[in-house]
């Protein structure tokens, strides 16, 4: 082994260590108990059970209890929750974020201030969003339900976080609001970086500005677009906060982390809440690398 | 720029308008929120009537540990940045400016962990901070919280410390510095700029940090910030505090703000070091 090589191993140390103590001994950890019956309250005391927590008689998956479907489920509705969750707002804050980063691409006075104010969401805790909007949104005193009624678009004020019908609709648009700044800037970075020549020669030509974006400054932006939109989807799969916070934890809304949450430490299932959480892990997993591929291969036909 | 017709001008500025107004009201309405106490609280006006402190008093008097939060948090994220960047720092001059087999794979390791699930960890990590002795304290959160931190970190650094030019660190070697020096005294000062991005954002996810926070801690004066104010309520359920919450989310949320607004292109160019090119 060369020094410098020895150096390089040297200085990585202390992080791969970090890394093995914080995240893969407790993940390997994680997955161990997924095969048994621990309960939180006594950690060392769980007995291996095999594949019970997932597909035994009151397992995740295939449960023969769920008379009405995986789907009615409680994990079955956290799943389906996630997804639509994760679904939708990643691809309404794309919508927004391109949205605002084309106008911020514009030349105009108060340019500046614009782009300092549109970051405001983003600094902001993701609680005290959810507070915030919890109290803009309350069913009796909230400033949306007056201002709705006063326009007179809804007739009785809505009690937007409580109600089953829009409790998780509300939390997409709490979380559209927040995370659309983020989307804009990095869609913004990309459309600083595109070359000036083409646009200049699109205009000489006539092109009409909308075939411009489609057949120009989409094409150019992909790339980042789609690794923009990964990380949102991986961070939105894993949602936890905002739901916890604004729908105050209730089963209709309940997201996967939420789901692992309540039965590991709320209900101290260790054993099946780990087999929620490795499960969530891998379903993750799987939709980060599917959503790729798809990516990649429309990049590729793109490119031929 | 040639000459925009006045439709268009007007629809942007519209749009500016509309966007500006979006993004700062909710905002604006919790500040005014925080400054109303009694039954001005249930009127919906942007203007506080008889503005008051009273309820950003009320967060520091009587049964809550407020003060207490705050202190926690401060301490929790500021020991988490230091503990990544120093880890981060070295690792990335190891993975920025040296050649060696696996290099790749260690990459993209680390990006993958920067992007799991942090729920997924939730029970191997409760039985590890049980087992530190750290359950139940604030500073024990340092060590979940590295698990999301250290990994972006490692991540931007490295992206920095490769834009930095060979010619200085060969010009070093000559002199005779050895690697650690080359980190530390002629790396380190060139970094500032990446170092405070970088940080900023480990800083403001420490800050915000809420599952973790939820789970580990349990005493109520141990609690970090989120989870406080998640926790503020009346004498009865039907009693919240709206005031006292609004005026906590104020305190949390105007340092970040500053921080944001004040850094901002820091803060962009790291995000984008962080995300366009992985």
């Amino acid at each position: 082994m060369s020094s410098r090589t020895r150096t390089a191993w040297l200085f990585m140390a202390p992080m791969l260590v970090g890394l093995v103590v914080v995240a893969a001994w407790p993940l390997a950890r994680s997955i161990w108990f997924s095969f048994t019956d621990t309960n939180i309250n006594d950690i060392a005391g769980g007995k291996f059970v095999g594949l019970d927590n997932y597909i035994g008689e009151y397992g995740l998956f295939f449960n023969p209890n769920y008379t009405q479907g995986f789907w009615a489920s409680d994990w079955g509705i956290a799943v389906r929750n996630t997804f639509k969750f994760a679904i939708v707002s990643v691809a309404l804050e794309t919508l927004a974020g391109l949205g605002v980063a084309m106008l911020l691409n514009q030349q105009f006075r108060g340019r500046a201030f614009v782009r300092t104010a549109v970051l405001v969401p983003w600094a902001i805790p993701t609680i005290v969003s959810a507070k915030m909007w919890g109290w803009m949104l309350h069913d009796q005193f909230g400033v949306i339900n007056q201002m709705l009624v006063d326009v007179g678009l809804i007739a009785h004020k809505i009690a937007w976080a409580a109600n089953p019908d829009y409790a998780l609709w509300t939390v997409v648009a709490v979380d559209v609001w927040k995370t659309t700044p983020f989307m804009a800037l990095l869609i913004l970075a990309a459309l600083q970086t595109l070359p000036g020549d083409c646009y200049e020669a699109a205009r000489v030509d006539g092109v009409h500005p909308l075939r411009v974006f489609f057949k120009i400054t989409l094409p150019l932006i992909k790339h980042p677009l789609m690794v923009a939109v990964v990380f949102r989807l991986l961070d939105a799969l894993r949602i936890f906060d905002l739901i916890y916070v604004l729908t105050s934890n209730s089963s209709s809304t309940i997201s996967m982390s939420g789901f692992v949450r309540r039965e590991t430490v709320d209900n101290g299932n260790m054993g099946y809440g780990s087999a929620a959480s490795t499960s969530l892990f891998l379903i993750i997993l799987v939709s980060a690398v599917l959503f790729l591929r798809v990516a990649r291969v429309r990049l590729s036909e793109h490119a031929r | 720029m040639n000459e925009r017709p006045l439709l268009g001008t007007v629809l942007l500025y519209l749009c500016a308008a509309l966007a500006v107004v979006v993004s700062v009201y909710p905002f604006l309405y919790a500040l005014a929120t925080s400054f109303k106490s009694g039954t001005a609280l249930f009127g919906t006006s942007l203007w506080p009537a008889a503005p008051s402190w009273r309820n950003y008093v009320a967060l520091f008097e009587g049964g809550l540990p407020f003060g207490r939060h705050l202190l926690n948090s401060v301490i929790v994220s500021t020991l988490t940045v230091a503990l990544a960047l120093l880890m981060g720092l070295t690792a990335a001059y190891a993975l920025g400016r040296i050649e060696f087999k696996g290099k790749g794979l260690l990459l993209m390791t680390v990006l993958a962990v920067s992007m799991f699930p942090q729920v997924a960890v939730l029970s191997g990590m409760f039985e590890l901070i049980r087992a530190l002795g750290l359950y139940n304290h604030a500073i024990g959160l340092i060590v979940p919280y590295t698990v999301f931190t250290l990994p972006f970190t490692v991540w931007i650094l490295t992206t920095f410390m490769r834009q930095l030019p060979i010619d200085l660190e060969e010009a070093a070697i000559m002199d005779g510095c050895g690697p650690l020096r080359i980190v530390f005294q002629v790396f380190m000062p060139l970094l500032w700029p990446a170092l405070v991005s970088t940080g900023l954002l480990a800083f403001i996810c420490a800050w915000n940090e809420f599952l973790y926070a939820l789970t580990f801690v349990v005493e109520d004066t141990e609690r970090t910030v989120p989870v406080g104010i998640s926790q503020i309520s009346g004498a009865t359920a039907y009693e919240i505090p709206w005031g006292s919450i609004m005026a906590a989310s104020v305190i949390v949320t105007v340092p970040l703000l500053l921080l944001v607004l004040v850094f901002q292109q820091k803060i962009v160019s790291g995000l984008t070091a962080g995300a366009v090119k992985g």
